[in-house]
């Protein structure tokens, strides 16, 4: 027992909660916000310490001894995610004060945001199934109202189809849980691995892992991706950067803890399946991204792609290429919230998203300029920094399994990706100057700041991977031997 | 009786997926609140139906009931119930704003 | 046009209080028998919203100066509060206690800490719930 893993999905909870009732106050909603996730990053980074002096850290809610009660279970992987989750937690929300406007802020913006990050945290924590649906709800319901706030007509537009495709896969994760129950009796992770390693992966458990695997995809946008582009471009540019950062990154987190706690038996089945759905999100993600001349719809993409690229880590199934794919992860989350929350920023510079009307940009702001250069080519995994070492690691796997084809097209796809970013670079920074100083309808003042602290963190990540790969390499250690899991939540002592 | 459930769970479903193919926003609301109700009678169905006594009311009977499905359900119903509210406001609003109710006439387009 | 509701607002005054003892009655009955505080507050807030049918929004808002929302803040925090209450005995996070006292005039009574979280459910799904009917209610469109 230790009551430290329920800290950090607490603080953001208070302080969402105390936040309501200072709506008016709307000073008093920043500070309050700021305070708490900074106190979360502390609890996180001193956890993810606990976690690696001392192992995997559980805490029994309630008191209640698993597999009957709730469990929450901070392993490394766990632990990591939640660190990461709550410093571009924190850096979004720093964004959102300058770039969101005083209409969202009195109406309830900074209590869900901070609802989202809560919901987030606790799907990372979580080890019971059924209460990980019970966050992912925390999370999207929080992330509808992120979405359509504000209520213009495009964001209503994209929001009914963004929760409508929601609604729709959570009723399923529901209908995936009740079959799992009735075949297993249980829904504690730890112990639905044990009782299906004891009893073998049968077909039917392996259909029902591929139908968890279309609700995780749909939120992971692991090849059903078809909701994200149009409904990640309408809200503001805090929320798509912690829409990017985080809720995709939810769905990969749950494809990775099933695929490797619970339905390992069969990679051939399951984890060939993973390789070849992974290989079209690669390609079909870059392709969108290399077709698009709209700013956001190009990030989008590569978010899209990215996911790919994580589950095509796991789907190697090798130590190698699950170590890259974690590696990648948490890369990938703090990128793609610079990337959009530096997108933000050039249009509320230009007014506009479409890249044919930009230019020049990096006369009057050059610091923008190079750290989106940074950034971008850290995307594409440009020695040394951070895209590269979890990249490598990932084809390396893939070599290893012998996914030849597949490598080759994550080889392609990661061209095609720094093509796509360059892009951005190229006709939004340089290039003919289409506005003068005087013509640009806003300015970046207050949103280079936490821009600036997620580049360092993002270049740190590249070049103290040194020290990084120990805990990367115990996260992986859990995830490819479940029984360290297990012990450890059902307290079998050897 | 546990088939019977499961044909009525089915005929759900289908309900629900010819409401949600539909194109008026309302049907689909509706389609979604009878899948999630489909799915909330799988549970029950699943956890096995009437196996004993109910359960935590004393301890003579020589079985009881599993109390797990029902907690199930109590939480997805509350937040099935919290989403449909939370929708049917929203779409509400989207029509105000949109003037129209027809899924078709909501296709994306980069021109705005 | 004016409609005569002479007859609902007499009934709904009588009615509602029978409503609300039942729905605290179903509260405190929770902790041993079907009951608690989800149905306890959706009973709670059948009344209330009897009450806003009968008459209209602007006399409710003057008799009851009450912000759901906050209302639903104020059960949120309450509930996390009592898990958090664990903490300080260095016990697993909601875990509750109970205990047998003697009280004044009732006797001997159990008292558990659960009642307190239960309060805070009671809070949150009542404000939830008339948060719900008053949004939709709001629209000027419609009056």
């Amino acid at each position: 027992m230790n009551n430290l893993v329920i800290i950090p999905i607490i603080i953001p909870l208070l302080a969402g909660i105390i936040s309501i009732f200072f709506l008016k106050h709307i000073v008093w909603q920043r500070w309050i916000g700021s305070v708490a996730l900074i106190g979360t990053v502390l609890v996180s980074f001193y956890l993810l310490n606990q976690v690696y002096a001392n192992g995997i850290q559980t805490l029994e809610l309630g008191g209640w001894a698993p597999p009957f009660g709730i469990v929450l279970v901070a392993d490394m992987l766990s632990a990591l995610l939640t660190l990461t989750t709550s410093v571009i937690g924190l850096a979004c929300f720093i964004y959102a004060f300058k770039s969101v406007g005083e209409g969202r802020e009195r109406h309830f913006f900074y209590p869900v945001f901070l609802f989202l990050i809560t919901g987030v945290i606790a799907s990372f924590l979580t080890g019971d199934l059924f209460n990980l649906f019970v966050c992912f709800e925390v999370l999207l319901i929080s992330s509808y109202v992120l979405i359509s706030i504000g209520g213009t007509k495009p964001q209503l537009r994209e929001s009914m189809k963004y929760i409508l495709v929601n609604i729709v896969s959570s009723a399923f994760f529901v209908i995936g849980v009740a079959f799992l129950y009735a075949v297993t009796g249980t829904l504690n992770m730890a112990d639905l691995s044990q009782r299906i390693a004891d009893v073998g992966q049968t077909g039917f458990l392996t259909v029902l892992s591929i139908f968890l695997l279309i609700v995780f995809g749909i939120k992971a946008a692991l090849f059903l991706y078809f909701w994200l582009p149009g409904s990640y471009r309408v809200p503001p540019p805090a929320v798509q950067a912690i829409f990017a950062a985080l809720l995709t990154k939810v769905g990969i987190y749950a494809i990775i803890r099933i695929f490797t706690l619970i339905f390992y038996h069969q990679p051939d089945i399951t984890h060939q399946l993973l390789a070849w759905l992974a290989a079209l999100t690669m390609l079909l993600g870059v392709i969108g991204a290399v077709a698009s001349w709209d700013v956001l719809r190009i990030l989008a993409y590569n978010i899209v792609a990215a996911v790919g690229i994580v589950i095509f880590g796991l789907a190697s199934f090798s130590a190698t290429g699950l170590e890259g794919a974690l590696f990648y992860l948490v890369h990938d989350m703090v990128i793609k919230a610079v990337l959009f929350l530096l997108a933000g920023a050039m249009i509320s510079i230009t007014g506009t998203t479409n890249l044919r009307k930009m230019g020049g940009l990096i006369v009057h702001h050059p610091i923008l300029g190079w750290m989106f250069f940074i950034a971008a080519i850290a995307l594409a995994g440009i020695p040394p920094l951070s895209g590269f070492i979890g990249k490598l690691l990932i084809i390396q796997g893939g070599i290893e399994t012998e996914h030849y084809w597949i490598t080759g097209i994550l080889l392609l796809s990661s061209l095609l990706i720094l093509y796509s970013v360059i892009k951005i670079f190229m006709n939004g920074f340089w290039g003919e100057q289409k506005l003068s100083r005087d013509e640009e309808k806003g300015n970046t003042k207050g949103l280079l700041a936490p821009c600036a602290f997620l580049v360092a963190i993002s270049i740190f990540w590249g070049v103290g991977a040194e020290w990084i790969y120990p805990y990367i390499e115990m996260a992986t250690q859990t995830l490819t031997d479940p029984s360290i899991y297990i012990q450890s939540v059902l307290n079998i002592k050897e | 009786m546990e088939v019977m459930m499961s044909i009525v769970v089915g005929i759900l479903f289908a309900v629900a997926t010819y409401l949600i193919l539909s194109k008026s926003i309302l049907r689909i609301l509706l389609g979604t609140v009878i899948i999630s109700h489909g799915a909330h009678l799988l549970i029950l169905t699943m956890g096995g139906l009437k196996t004993g006594a109910p359960p935590l009311l004393g301890q003579e009977a020589p079985a009881y009931t599993d109390p797990l499905p029902q907690a199930l359900i109590l939480t997805a119903i509350v937040i099935a119930f919290g989403v449909t509210a939370l929708v049917f406001v929203l779409a509400y609003r989207s029509y105000q704003e949109l003037g129209t109710d027809d899924m078709e006439q909501l296709r994306g387009n980069d021109n705005e | 046009m004016r409609i005569n509701d002479v007859i609902l607002q007499t009934t709904a005054k009588v009615i509602s209080f029978i409503i609300l003892t039942f729905g605290i009655y179903i509260f405190f009955a929770g902790h041993h028998i079907p009951g608690g505080g989800f149905i306890g507050g959706l009973i709670t807030t059948s009344a209330l919203v009897l009450l806003y049918v009968a008459f209209d929004m602007e006399t409710m808002n003057k008799v009851i100066p009450i912000d759901f929302k906050k209302m639903t803040a104020l059960g949120l925090l309450i509930a996390v509060s009592t898990g958090l209450g664990a903490l300080l005995f260095d016990q697993p996070f909601l875990t509750h206690t109970f205990g047998y006292f003697d009280l004044p005039i009732l006797g001997e009574a159990e008292l558990a800490t659960a009642v307190l979280f239960d309060i805070g459910v009671f809070l949150t799904v009542t404000g939830v719930a008339v948060t719900i009917i008053l949004t939709i209610g709001e629209d000027e469109k419609w009056k």
